[in-house]
């Protein structure tokens, strides 16, 4: 069990005197096994005090902990130093999509502010209040067991590629906090709830980057839940929305003959009604239209698709 | 073996060069490839916002159909692979949600999928199957002095234990290895792992412009002469909608943007004409140009 030098070059920030960040090197002897909370908390009480960090539980449970290490979110508390040596170096940043206070510490009051939007908490029906507690059973607390299990550290919010250029996104977490609430029996303002995320920079304006879920320490797993929000809009019959009119050409082209149809679905989402969208696919169709590189007008149908209509003519079955 | 060539909608569709770009470079090293004419759609995580099992059914029939000819899969859209990972690995770690998809896929179809078939990318075949030595060997118009950045595409890395195959999904060099080995030489930037913007260009048309904006401007600011992406969604927001990037970025945008196949088909000597290189609306300039 040797100890290896490793080099850390972290993020240093000081408000009343820099203007932009800087890094700073730190060489520590890490143990087989030892943690980069560790390490940092031994960088600031054996090699430089000045240095601010957050952390708290050390067990992956209070969410203090997140920072960027080598530019992806973590919980230092979980993750092994050793683990993420690349050429004898880890970069350790502040989480991303907040503005740093002071080297790693973030200002969190976007992330805390988001959640205000979706009304974080149960709202059962007053009128039918039990006469002692509101029970779940074991098969109704397991839609929500995931989301749930959020420990609010913002890893998601710090790497999501939407947030980057889209501070109005209501950003993986909240979208998920959401989810707990939108599939929680005891709740009596699903449809309300679902409306609301569905809205404009909402669930639909997801762009699948999978970054939420690969930071996500626990089991909440963020895209897979607004995942399953959009299927539950779809389902309520929600499709007054661009992203549910785009699931919707998706249904009326890839269930008919097997292949998207490139041509339709553009127009679909944007609306067959809404000239200025419709407009605005000029440009770009023009472009491709002069190098010849538009879909065929006449749509591909793959070999056999009366089994691929079969498999969507199942589908409401499958739905419940 | 021959392999079940799985084209994806757009190679049929807006990305035809891609589709006749990896069968000139297939050619070129002797592997053989059928086009599964009839494999749908792979729902491109958006029939998955329909219905999830319903998605996986569609899927797993694909599956189906290349375990009834014994072939194995090979996607040409790194989106077609992630999304077919993704559902195979549910599939096949879900034995209770295997046998439902079972279920509906024998109703609807009189199929069953097994759990034989492998399911690879066309890069990934290149690296886990035919091999970088055999690849450089094939090699007869190094790319030399041609600055490549790769820009890997979501469904390569993320979910990884959900999608990828990358040997470190936070920091792959599969696409580099590749590009090294065609002769080129691959430029680092910070977006080559980043999101496209492509899956909400039709709900949020600012957002997915500047995604790719940024990632367009990162590579020219590295120096590339071109862009190679395995997807062609990528390829698509990045190429068709570059000209409207100038209102984002600080310098003009020019960047070619290629698809792979057509990078390695142009090291195996397929002339660029034959490639399709003319259909994309950012051409290409210098020494690609001319091959």
């Amino acid at each position: 069990m040797t100890a290896t030098n490793v080099t850390f070059k972290v993020f240093r920030f000081d408000p009343e005197k820099d203007t932009e960040g800087r890094y700073q090197d730190y060489t520590l002897a890490v143990a087989p096994g030892e943690t980069i909370l560790n390490c940092v908390n031994r960088i600031k009480w054996e090699q430089d005090q000045t240095l601010a960090h957050r952390f708290s539980c050390g067990s992956a449970i209070c969410g203090s902990c997140a920072m960027k290490i080598n530019g992806h979110a973590t919980l230092v508390c979980k993750t092994q130093a050793m683990d993420k040596v690349k050429d004898g170096v880890i970069r350790i940043d502040p989480i991303g999509n907040l503005k740093p206070l002071r080297d790693l510490v973030v200002d969190l009051t976007p992330f805390w502010k988001s959640f205000e939007k979706v009304e974080p908490w149960l709202a059962p029906d007053a009128h039918s209040a039990p006469e002692k507690e509101r029970l779940q059973t074991p098969e109704q607390f397991a839609k929500i067991d995931n989301s749930t299990t959020c420990i609010m550290c913002a890893a998601c919010f710090s790497d999501c590629n939407v947030l980057e250029v889209d501070k109005r996104y209501y950003g993986p977490a909240t979208l998920a906090k959401a989810h707990r609430f939108i599939f929680d029996s005891r709740d009596a303002r699903t449809e309300a709830r679902l409306r609301k995320v569905t809205e404009e920079t909402g669930v639909w304006d997801c762009t699948h980057c999978g970054e939420c879920s690969t930071r996500c320490p626990t089991e909440t797993k963020p895209l897979a839940r607004i995942n399953e929000i959009r299927q539950a809009a779809m389902k309520a019959g929600m499709h007054d929305t661009s992203g549910a009119r785009h699931v919707l050409g998706f249904r009326e082209t890839v269930g008919k003959r097997g292949l998207l149809d490139e041509n339709y679905v553009p127009i679909r989402s944007v609306g067959f009604f809404n000239l200025a969208g419709l407009l605005s696919l000029a440009p770009v169709g023009l472009r491709m239209l002069a190098r010849g590189k538009n879909p065929p007008f006449i749509p591909h149908s793959i070999e056999k698709a009366g089994e691929v209509r079969a498999i969507f003519a199942k589908r409401e079955e499958l739905n419940k | 073996m021959k392999y079940a060539l799985f084209t994806g909608c757009v190679a049929k569709g807006a990305g035809r060069e891609l589709l006749t770009a990896t069968m000139k470079a297939l050619a070129k090293l002797g592997i053989e490839a059928e086009e599964m004419k009839d494999a749908a759609c792979c729902g491109a995580g958006v029939v998955q916002e329909d219905s999830h099992t319903m998605a996986a059914v569609l899927n797993a029939r694909t599956y189906a159909l290349a375990e009834e000819r014994g072939q194995d899969i090979m996607n040409i859209c790194t989106t077609c692979q992630g999304v077919h990972r993704q559902t195979q690995r549910e599939l096949d770690d879900n034995p209770a949600f295997k046998a439902l998809v079972n279920k509906e896929l024998d109703a609807t179809c009189g199929r069953r999928y097994e759990g034989k078939v492998k399911i690879r990318h066309f890069y990934e075949v290149l690296l886990q199957e035919f091999g970088i030595e055999k690849l450089k060997e094939k090699v007869v118009r190094p790319l030399t002095g041609v600055k490549v950045a790769p820009f890997y595409g979501c469904y390569a890395v993320r979910p990884p234990a959900e999608v990828s195959d990358c040997s470190d999904p936070d920091d792959p060099d599969e696409l580099e290895t590749l590009i090294r080995a065609l002769g080129a030489e691959p430029v680092s930037y910070d977006e080559r792992l980043k999101c496209c913007g492509f899956p909400v260009l039709m709900m949020n048309k600012d957002n997915s412009m500047k995604m790719s904006a940024n990632a367009v401007a990162g590579a020219q600011k590295a120096g590339a002469d071109a862009m190679v992406t395995p997807c062609p969604l990528c390829h698509l927001n990045m190429d068709a909608y570059q000209p409207e990037f100038g209102a984002v970025m600080d310098e003009e945008p020019h960047l070619p943007v290629l698809h792979f196949p057509q990078l390695v088909a142009l090291a195996l000597g397929v002339p660029g004409k034959e490639l399709g290189l003319d259909k994309h609306i950012v051409r290409m300039e210098g020494t690609i140009a001319s091959m």
